[in-house]
């Protein structure tokens, strides 16, 4: 085996949507106002499910033709625009001759179903006699024939190759968290590794839509209470409250991003993806694993902590613990559950929480605490760099360090 | 980065080989059965029993009804054809030990999405008395289902293989729609070439035919509705091409660093030179006319391979049989290979399979290195009326002897997706 030899990978633009708002100063606003970060929360829609809804987009002002609108449902939607998003901050957006070669990987999932034509279906299909034919009939008549593509994993890149014109490579990675945390290590990789100059990779997640609680909520995945931040609900049984979000990132070698006069927001140094099959204790010694290979580029001084706990359990308790030991072993660590201010959008949430980091790396500093159990501690230190873990609510951990750019 | 002792390309990368194979398509289970059948130009073409199609417009498919999953869910379906399939690779390679296969796994899947008969038996478990909706559903749901939950997340099918074969780090399950398999092995391609690993598990799998899945490429225009007799609906090339036909299917390569490969002594069936892709910006389902984009990606693989156009043999195409497709890959094709192409055999395997959608890529990469394997080209059937604007050489209805040095294996999917292999026989 021969490693090929690593370089700097940069992170030179960042699109971010959440029900925080939309870019980076927007969400830098919301999660340091004055009385403290507060969440955007849904309880009447989804009730007994409380969601965190996407705020208002200027669709327009990324994906400028309605028809192209159109043939997206809303997760396609909040990603092309993300995506978007982060070429305008990369600088990139109208540049043809960079685009065309731009590298992509998407961690998406898809499956946003017609809800009302599902719901006449099912109520039809309990009462028929014949459920074969009824269900060729109804589907073959009733289903909008573009909606197939509205559905499929794969259309969000397709979307954005359409609107943006990124055409260099195109990969869709599914599988819920999992697929979010290895596109972002695939793309790291593959610039680091000289295989890609300039890699757009991130996902999205619409959290309003009764179809994808479901999945959910056979698992019995859900929060099902009035919303509490991600540590506060741990004692009261635990339980996932996702939100609406997306997030692209622009990764690029520090030699393209020079030659075209594109600046770092931060430098992705690590990015580290695992599994295993949740045993007590296994992720905790999968994410230990992770950090000691971290740990020589961890240095000295004031580390963020970003963590993606969806407050399920028992998985988010045994993460608590994870992150307590941390502080207890270093008391220079400073944690935040991301899903405490925006809630947990599944395959865009590793891009969120990297995109997040960024930005707290950018700005030097942590946004005041969300959690009234200890875990989150204020602090006006200065930050160093920060780290990302997300733990899965079923499978795959994932960890990445992102550092002050220059 | 190297000195080159024979285990590194010409652009100083690890050379990627191919060590074990697992075929499984509606032709049979298994690379004989499967080799046998498909030079022999037999269709595994048949009418759909699976579920009632009365009303349909199309009614037939390559359902794979030799491996079951009862009850019947797509996940489940592709999931056993995966492992069918993957077995056979990893016994063929004889690598790692029983549970532990030295790499990492990429995995085509199709996109999950819970069906009907489970919304079905969600809705009946609440004894519903009039009309029900996805609240009923979440109520069903609440009191705790989680057998469908892990049966229904993008990720299952991956974890479940993950676990049985022992793959190494997380599994990527991937979609780039019908290009998925030739996705799957160029990551690991990738990867190997990254020196992430020195093997890796590629796999396409596709176990997806039920009412709705059908309804929807049907209500887009995209299967052939020539469903009497069902095995001449199929035709690639031909002027009266309507539309692809649905199948089922799955293929696994183990692919190793050439370096490991020899270290273990194993039998190499052949050499993953180069992997291109490009992005078509024009349309959800169509190409460019101009066809930019698969010219790029056909270009994009002989230059990562680092071959000439001439001195490719043969090309295993994408070659579905709907009207938009067969046109652009003859553009493709023939603005590529220019004259060459005018000489050079290109055969489509799906006129026999039919179109294994998310396996086609891993399927026909299988099929095309055992073509070079055998020496013998696998025909394009059901070509009885040629399309006088294809002037390629597509090996009409018969398979032929030949001496295949170098194959490039096509595979292009809604949402601009384009990749191309190109694979030849073992280094000398």
């Amino acid at each position: 085996m021969s490693a090929a030899p690593h370089r700097q990978v940069l992170i030179t633009g960042i699109g971010l949507a959440s029900s925080l708002g939309e870019g980076l100063d927007a969400h830098w606003t919301a999660l340091t106002a004055p009385d403290g970060p507060k969440p955007v929360i849904d309880t009447e829609h989804f009730a007994p499910y409380p969601v965190h809804p996407m705020a208002e987009l200027a669709l327009d002002t990324q994906i400028p033709r309605r028809g192209d609108q159109r043939q997206m449902e809303p997760w396609q939607r909040i990603g092309t625009y993300a995506a978007g998003l982060a070429l305008d901050n990369a600088g990139i957006k109208d540049q043809p001759e960079i685009l065309e070669r731009t590298d992509m990987i998407v961690s998406a999932g898809g499956g946003e179903r017609d809800i009302a034509v599902d719901s006449a279906i099912l109520t039809d299909l309990l009462t028929t006699n014949d459920p074969g034919k009824l269900l060729n009939e109804r589907l073959s008549n009733d289903l909008r024939p573009t909606l197939f593509l509205a559905q499929l994993p794969n259309l969000l890149a397709g979307n954005i190759s359409i609107v943006h014109k990124v055409t260099g490579s195109s990969r869709t990675f599914m599988g819920e968290e999992a697929a979010g945390i290895d596109a972002v290590r695939t793309a790291h990789a593959r610039v680091a590794s000289r295989q890609s100059e300039i890699c757009l990779v991130g996902g999205s997640y619409n959290a309003e839509r009764l179809d994808m609680l479901l999945l959910f909520e056979l698992g019995n995945y859900l929060w099902r209470e009035d919303w509490l931040p991600v540590w506060d609900r741990l004692s009261r049984g635990g339980g996932m409250v996702t939100g609406s979000m997306g997030a692209f990132l622009i990764l690029e070698s520090a030699e393209h991003a020079e030659s075209r006069g594109g600046k770092a927001i931060a430098s992705l140094d690590a990015v580290m993806s695992d599994r295993c099959k949740r045993e007590t204790g296994a992720a905790t010694a999968v994410a230990r694993g992770q950090l000691e290979k971290i740990r020589p580029q961890l240095g000295s001084g004031k580390t963020a902590l970003l963590t993606g706990a969806t407050g399920a359990e028992p998985i988010s308790g045994e993460e608590r613990a994870f992150l307590e030991s941390l502080v207890a072993e270093n008391d220079d660590i400073a944690v935040r559950a991301v899903g405490s201010v925006i809630g947990h959008g599944l395959e865009a949430q590793f891009p969120v929480l990297v995109a997040l980091a960024a930005l707290t790396a950018s700005r030097g500093k942590l946004y005041p605490a969300l959690d009234s159990t200890g875990l989150e501690v204020d602090s006006g230190a200065a930050v160093d760099r920060v780290l990302v873990n997300l733990w899965g609510h079923w499978r795959g951990e994932g960890m990445a360090l992102v550092s002050p750019a220059g | 980065m190297s000195g080159n002792n024979g285990y590194f390309d010409r652009k100083g990368r690890p050379i990627v080989v191919v060590t074990g194979m697992g075929i499984v398509t509606s032709l049979g289970r298994g690379r004989e059965d499967n080799w046998k059948a498909l030079t022999a130009g037999q269709s595994g073409i048949h009418s759909i029993t699976r579920f009632p199609t009365e009303g349909l417009r199309t009614t037939i498919g390559g359902t794979v009804d030799f491996v079951s999953a009862d009850p019947f869910c797509a996940p489940a379906l592709s999931e056993n054809l995966a492992d069918m399939a993957v077995s056979e690779a990893i016994e063929q390679s004889v690598i790692g030990s029983a549970g532990d296969f030295p790499g990492p796994l990429f995995i085509a899947v199709p996109p999950v999405e819970m069906e009907w008969p489970q919304r079905e038996e969600l809705a009946r478990s609440m004894s519903p008395s009039g009309a029900v909706d996805y609240h009923t559903l979440l109520d069903a749901a609440h009191r705790g289902r989680p057998d469908l939950h892990d049966r229904f997340l993008f990720g299952g099918v991956a974890e479940t293989l993950a676990d049985r074969y022992g793959t190494k780090g997380s599994p990527i399950s991937l979609s780039t729609a019908c290009a998925s398999g030739a996705t799957a092995i160029q990551l690991g391609v990738e990867a190997i070439r990254r020196g992430e690993a020195d093997a890796a598990l590629t796999v396409g799998t596709d176990g997806s035919i039920h009412a709705e899945a059908l309804i929807r490429f049907s209500l887009l225009s995209a299967l052939s509705t020539q469903n009497d007799p069902p095995e001449g609906a199929a035709k690639p090339f031909s002027k009266n091409r309507d539309g692809f036909v649905m199948a089922e299917g799955a293929a696994a390569l183990v692919l190793e660093s050439l370096e490991h490969a020899r270290a273990r002594g194993a039998r190499i069936l052949g050499v993953l030179e180069g992997a291109g892709e490009a992005a078509d910006s024009f349309h959800r389902t169509r190409s460019n006319p101009d066809g930019h984009a698969i010219i790029g990606c056909l270009e994009a693989a002989l230059e990562d391979a680092g071959v000439s156009p001439d001195e490719v043999d043969y090309i295993n195409a994408h070659g579905t049989g709907t009207p938009e497709n067969d046109k652009m890959e003859c553009l493709g094709v023939q603005t590529v290979f220019g004259d060459h192409a005018e000489k050079m055999p290109i055969s489509s395997n799906k006129s026999m399979i039919g179109h294994t959608l998310t396996a086609a890529g891993a399927v026909e990469a299988a099929f095309s290195l055992m073509t070079i394997a055998e020496g013998r080209i696998p025909p394009t059937i059901n070509y009885e009326v040629p399309d006088p604007a294809i002037t390629l050489d597509v090996v009409p209805n018969e398979a032929r002897d030949a001496q295949v040095r170098r194959v490039m294996s096509n595979s292009f999917g809604f949402g601009g997706q384009n990749v191309s292999l190109v694979m030849a026989a073992e280094p000398a």
